[in-house]
């Protein structure tokens, strides 16, 4: 994860609880998905950001995991392209994964 | 009328030390831990001036391999060298660094390369025999340093070392003592960008014929800025490089945009010709050696190769309506406005099919797109993914989700109207401006008779904007001249016809009676 955004998210975390945070990655790759939901819940694994070992622990889910939260026509309108180019089961199995083994917050 | 695209040329430039030495991420990896695993393994990872030029993707950059051949090179291509691949090819070449040193001392006008003058020597014989530099003026390379002097600015932290190996060759030094936008490691930066920038123009010199005289207007479009402390990116790359290659008739300008500014050049460029303003315009941009190595980290762990380890170039002529050579339409320009959005289904809509609606055409009317040409060898192991096939399958759910394609049928549509990534990740080379000369071939081929050049730009690394850019335009079959129809009736000769007709008329009643 850009380490400017890393910072970003450690800064709204602290400012607001962590448990108020909930982290919506639009990652269009499972393993970089997978990793920016590592960085935000168990800290950088590349150790180079403000977040190595840093374990938030935040709730984090891809925009796939939400579209049953998101208005039918804004999701049409903004994700329904990427979705028939993406591999949106890949996606989702990476960033759940994380987001079950190192989430204090999220399911 | 509108202008035509009359040669392009493409360059690259092996740089493993350059990577080493200045690609931003091995600086900033030294200068936060001198001691880095990383560093210590990296050279292990560099390959040599034979397997660059021997990478097929790198043939399919200079025009020696076809990007469709390519794409049948089983994977992964750093272990599938085109065997006697040359490092001369149609649309250019791929330099080695001793040479690409030579050339940062032939552009530099103010002293700034210095030149080991054993290491000068060896270069100027190369350059000597170099088809794109026979005949023209390697004197500066008689002017030269020795080594000790060399050692010194560079031990004082005020030149930045050129090295081969463990040898130390030359340097660049700082051009002023305290201003920030004149370090050596900024005049090192731009000085790559200019020098591979004129390769690229000479080379396309040699590859359409175009006399440097015949230049009257030069677009740069890199990623670098120059200036001083006052007017950090004052300008003019475009200017500096038209004055070394010989283009006395010529003035020019830089303009910006990330990755997206070689397509903005090329409108821009395209524009000047069919305005009637300028006859020639080139539009040129060297490399960006801050990104050599970009992804390294990933590479090295991954136990590849370390394949962003050359500089990119290209030079575009464009030049008034011939008849001949693909025609630019410039009433089919793409481009994501300040007001479009940034969904990817918004920015695709923008540069693809708005255009395309205003002339009633549909995404399957153009043959080839040109889009984001990552190497995907080199994208995938930083996970950044296959960036041209997601920007095919991105226009083909767009034609899916307009009801011009079905949903079955995406990865068709990627084989038919797209190629594989072939360009090195140097930001604004693979944007879209890598297929221009391989589309140009296609057209005048009578393969293909339409294709688009897409260019994007993420603006928001600058923090100036949170806006994304795209700009496209379409390369198209030239009808040829069609053959000159009158435009009008003469009046006065109807007049004469009308008279004739009524004088018979006359004539013949007067019989009758």
């Amino acid at each position: 994860m850009d380490l400017e955004n890393q910072r970003r998210v450690k800064e709204i975390a602290e400012k607001n609880g962590a448990e108020n945070i909930i982290v919506v990655l639009g990652g269009a790759e499972a393993e970089a998905a997978g990793l920016a939901a590592e960085t935000v819940t168990a800290g950088d694994p590349t150790y180079a950001g403000p977040l190595a070992g840093v374990q938030l622990g935040l709730a984090v889910y891809h925009i796939f995991e939400l579209k049953d939260q998101v208005d039918a026509g804004v999701y049409d309108e903004q994700i329904s392209m990427m979705e028939m180019v993406l591999d949106p089961e890949a996606i989702i199995a990476e960033v759940s994964a994380m987001r079950k083994a190192h989430s204090k917050y999220g399911q | 009328m509108f202008p035509v695209i009359k040669g392009a040329a493409y360059t690259l430039f092996h740089c493993p030390n350059v990577l080493i030495d200045h690609g931003t991420t091995q600086t900033v990896e030294r200068d936060k831990n001198p001691a880095s695993e990383y560093l210590k393994k990296l050279p292990a990872h560099l390959r040599s001036f034979a397997d660059c030029v021997a990478y097929p993707p790198n043939q399919t950059y200079i025009g020696a391999l076809a990007a469709k051949e390519l794409d049948a090179i089983p994977k992964p291509w750093y272990q599938n060298g085109s065997q006697g691949a040359s490092r001369f090819a149609q649309y250019g070449e791929v330099m080695p660094e001793d040479e690409f040193y030579g050339v940062m001392k032939l552009v530099d006008s103010f002293d700034l390369v210095l030149l080991e003058a054993e290491f000068a020597s060896e270069v100027r014989k190369k350059l000597e025999q170099h088809p794109a530099f026979q005949g023209t003026d390697l004197s500066k390379l008689q002017k030269t340093s020795d080594r000790a002097a060399i050692k010194e600015l560079v031990d004082a932290h005020i030149a930045e070392p050129l090295r081969l190996g463990d040898q130390l060759v030359g340097c660049v030094r700082q051009a002023h003592e305290t201003d920030k936008a004149l370090t050596a490691h900024i005049i090192f930066e731009n000085l790559a960008a200019m020098a591979s920038a004129v390769v690229s123009m000479r080379q396309l010199f040699l590859q359409s014929g175009l006399d440097p005289k015949q230049v009257d207007y030069i677009v740069e479009c890199s990623e670098e800025a120059c200036g001083d402390m006052n007017q950090r990116g004052g300008g003019n790359f475009a200017k500096a490089i038209g004055e070394v290659v010989g283009c006395s008739n010529a003035t020019g300008s830089d303009t910006r945009g990330f990755c997206a500014a070689p397509a903005h050049a090329m409108v821009v460029a395209s524009s000047l010709v069919q305005s009637g303003v300028f006859k020639n315009v080139v539009v040129v941009a060297g490399g960006a050696v801050a990104k050599l190595g970009m992804n390294g980290r990933d590479h090295v762990n991954k136990n590849l190769p370390v394949l962003e380890d050359v500089l990119g170039g290209f030079a575009v002529w464009v030049a008034e309506n011939d008849g001949i050579n693909p025609i630019v339409r410039t009433d089919i320009v793409g481009r994501h406005t300040i007001g479009s959005g940034s969904s990817p289904q918004s920015v695709m809509q923008a540069i693809v099919t708005d255009p395309l609606d205003r002339k009633g055409l549909k995404i399957t009317d153009v043959d080839q797109y040109g889009v984001e040409m990552h190497n995907p060898e080199v994208t995938v192991p930083a996970g950044a993914g296959n960036v041209p096939e997601a920007n095919y399958k991105m226009i083909a759910a767009l034609g899916v989700k307009r009801g011009e394609l079905e949903r079955a049928g995406i990865m068709d549509f990627v084989a038919k109207h797209g190629m594989p990534g072939f360009a090195p990740t140097q930001g604004h080379v693979p944007s879209g401006v890598p297929v221009i000369g391989p589309a140009r071939d296609a057209i005048l081929a009578g393969k293909i008779k339409r294709a688009m050049i897409i260019g994007k730009g993420s603006l928001f690394l600058a923090r100036m904007t949170n806006l994304f850019d795209g700009v496209s335009f379409v390369m198209e079959t030239n009808p040829g001249f069609e053959v000159a129809k009158p435009t009008g009736i003469d009046e006065a000769e109807v007049r004469k016809l009308i008279a004739q007709a009524m004088r018979a008329m006359a004539t013949s009643l007067a019989e009758q009676e």
